[in-house]
């Protein structure tokens, strides 16, 4: 893009008309209510919500820009730095710390040459922990970019799964 | 911008196999005939979908329901709410006031995050259009047109596979504004969260669905006269919908003769931590705990069970000898000093520490606190701090003492749950394993565990 870093962001057709898809969901006065699935749309977009990702959002729904500010900041999921091309959240919670959660966690690190929360030099891999995904039972879990779960994964699959992904931008 | 595309991850995506289409169910009506594949509005009503909701618009043949005989239907079910409080869900719905000349909310609560609960996700999954139909059918009791469920944003797949099936049921008649030719008008949509536990709490999930930080508001007023956009609402479980349409084919009687008195119907329990085969087992309400353990496999690597959380991560600890007593049901659990909560019995061997278990919860209550509250907000990071000092060899003398006055001023002193869900834990682990705790704190180590033989502790410094 060649918009400066402080121009204000300008929302293609296609992205309009996935958010329009969401506010059609509300009453006509409550479009506030599409703000978490357009915020989920740019992240999707642009893999993180910047400043003028808020704002144009905010504009969108004719909402103040600190009240859409107020729901990146209280949601976890929400990037409000840039992460590396891959984000993998892996739950720790009690019921995966039990079935070795923490160890996925830790082998990534460990594979990954990173520390928690951190992302790998060549911009491919961010690791964080993250708390309950709501798939206790195929422990260990993990969320890669938000939308797509992976499961049982022990220390061969997260290798398989690393190595899809770097091949995936070859 | 188009974004990343992921490449197909689908052979790591779990298959429902070994969590929802084992033969180990027991009595299954919400997770029978399923395999993951027959999830669709066809396959649906090949198992006798929308039979229910056919029957109260009168649509098969015979005289229809009124909405007052559908909340009757479901009072003498005995059905209680699957999300964690057990309330009564045919009282709930006579809260509303359907008559009153206003817009109404329908709201499913699917945002579940309760650490050791993944029943909500395999229904969604597995057979989205039950719980279309629970929806429709409470919808049509309560007077309400227009519905939301709220996803969990960690399960973003299941939120799109759930807009597949609303689209299926939009387009057979069974949404809209004029449902199977009968009058009856109901909308529903999806939401998905975006990562906030809070947001299961049903005030900080209608916030969120406001498009706003998922904070609690306090009650009363209840949402059945100030739910959604200030008007009255009622939120009910996944689950709970879900159960509903086997209750009005077969009759409330008939589902509470299925589980105890006061406890009717099925319940879905997910078996996590310590067992041979986790997953989700649908089982009649108050089967023996023994029983349900012997259909996970019974505690992994054949070794002792030590203790059970019931029902999810709030809930109080149980050490084995109660548990092995105990029946799964509201009643049982609450009389044993736990609850039965969403279903997710976090079992734990022998091997396990139980303050390296607490500290793990204390982290989450401590990193979920939507802050409001300063018992909660404070009280969380004090509880996480002393059992983190406890963990690494720094606790103090009169540590446990202070567990027990800082958790017993959380209680009852906040907006919403999550405080008392932070502290219960504590005031369960104290009651039952507090010899642990005070092993840890005067030999700086573990009783148990690979921590046992652990000489020279790792201590981080955290002040309290």
């Amino acid at each position: 893009m060649s918009q400066g870093a402080n121009a204000p962001m300008v929302l293609s057709e296609a992205t309009r008309a996935r958010f329009a898809r969401e506010v059609a969901k509300y009453p006509s006065d409550q479009k506030q209510s599409a703000v978490m699935a357009c915020l989920s749309i740019l992240q999707q977009e642009q893999g993180w919500v910047s400043t003028q990702a808020e704002e144009a959002v905010a504009r969108y729904l004719g909402m103040p820009p600190i009240a859409v500010s107020e729901v990146t900041t209280f949601y976890n999921m929400y990037n409000r730095q840039p992460v590396g091309r891959f984000k993998l959240n892996v739950c720790t919670n009690l019921p995966c710390q039990l079935r070795d959660g923490q160890h996925a966690l830790e082998h990534l690190c460990q594979r990954l040459g990173v520390e928690e929360g951190g992302t790998t030099a060549d911009g491919l891999f961010t690791i964080q922990k993250s708390e309950c995904l709501g798939a206790c039972a195929d422990a260990p879990v993990l969320l890669v970019n938000d939308r797509q779960m992976v499961s049982t994964m022990t220390d061969a699959r997260l290798d398989d799964l690393v190595a899809t992904l770097k091949a995936s931008t070859k | 911008m188009s974004g990343i595309v992921l490449p197909d991850l689908s052979r790591f995506q779990a298959s429902g196999r070994e969590t929802c289409f084992h033969d180990r169910h027991v009595g299954a009506q919400i997770y029978a005939g399923l395999d993951g594949s027959n999830w669709r509005l066809k396959d649906y009503e090949a198992r006798g979908g929308y039979t229910a909701l056919k029957k109260i618009l009168g649509k098969v043949g015979v005289a229809g329901l009124t909405p007052e005989q559908v909340v009757a239907e479901v009072k003498a079910s005995g059905l209680r709410g699957r999300g964690g409080a057990g309330f009564p869900t045919g009282l709930k719905w006579s809260f509303m006031p359907r008559a009153l000349p206003v817009q109404k909310y329908l709201v499913c609560n699917s945002d579940e995050g309760e650490p050791g609960t993944c029943k909500d996700r395999d229904i969604l999954a597995y057979n989205p259009h039950i719980v279309i139909e629970g929806m429709a059918i409470a919808a049509y009791a309560m007077g309400t047109t227009v519905g939301y469920n709220y996803i969990h944003g960690e399960i973003f797949e299941i939120y799109e596979r759930f807009e597949e099936a609303l689209s299926e049921a939009r387009e057979a008649g069974y949404l809209g504004d004029d449902i199977l030719g009968s009058g009856f008008r109901f909308q529903l949509h999806a939401f998905h969260g975006f990562g906030a536990y809070i947001c299961g709490e049903e005030t900080g999930l209608l916030e969120s669905l406001e498009g706003k930080k998922g904070q609690p508001r306090f009650k009363p007023p209840f949402p059945a006269s100030f739910g959604l956009y200030g008007k009255p609402t009622t939120i009910n479980n996944t689950e709970t919908f879900a159960a509903v349409p086997w209750i009005i084919n077969h009759g409330g009687e008939a589902y509470l003769k299925i589980g105890k008195p006061n406890n009717g119907g099925t319940k879905i329990f997910s078996m996590v931590g310590d067992v041979e085969l986790p997953g989700n087992y649908e089982i009649p309400m108050g089967l023996p705990f023994p029983k349900l353990l012997e259909l996970a496999g019974g505690v992994k690597g054949g070794r002792k069970l030590k203790a059970v959380i019931p029902g999810g991560a709030s809930a109080p600890v149980l050490p084995a000898s109660i548990m092995m007593d105990l029946t799964m049901d509201y009643d049982a659990c609450a009389k044993a000093g736990s609850m039965l909560g969403s279903g997710a019995v976090i079992v734990m061997d022998e091997t396990r520490c139980m303050v390296d278990a607490l500290l793990r919860l204390s982290y989450f209550y401590m990193h979920e606190s939507c802050g409001q509250c300063t018992p909660c907000r404070e009280g969380t990071g004090w509880l996480w701090r002393m059992v983190h000092r406890i963990e690494h060899g720094q606790g103090r003398p009169d540590d446990l003492k202070l567990l027990d006055s800082v958790a017993e001023n959380i209680m009852g002193r906040t907006i919403c749950a999550l405080g008392d869900a932070a502290a219960m834990p504590v005031r369960g682990m104290l009651k039952h394993f507090r010899d642990e705790f005070a092993y840890h704190v005067e030999h700086k180590r573990c009783m148990v565990g690979p921590g046992a033989s652990r000489t020279a502790p790792k201590a981080e410094a955290v002040a309290a």
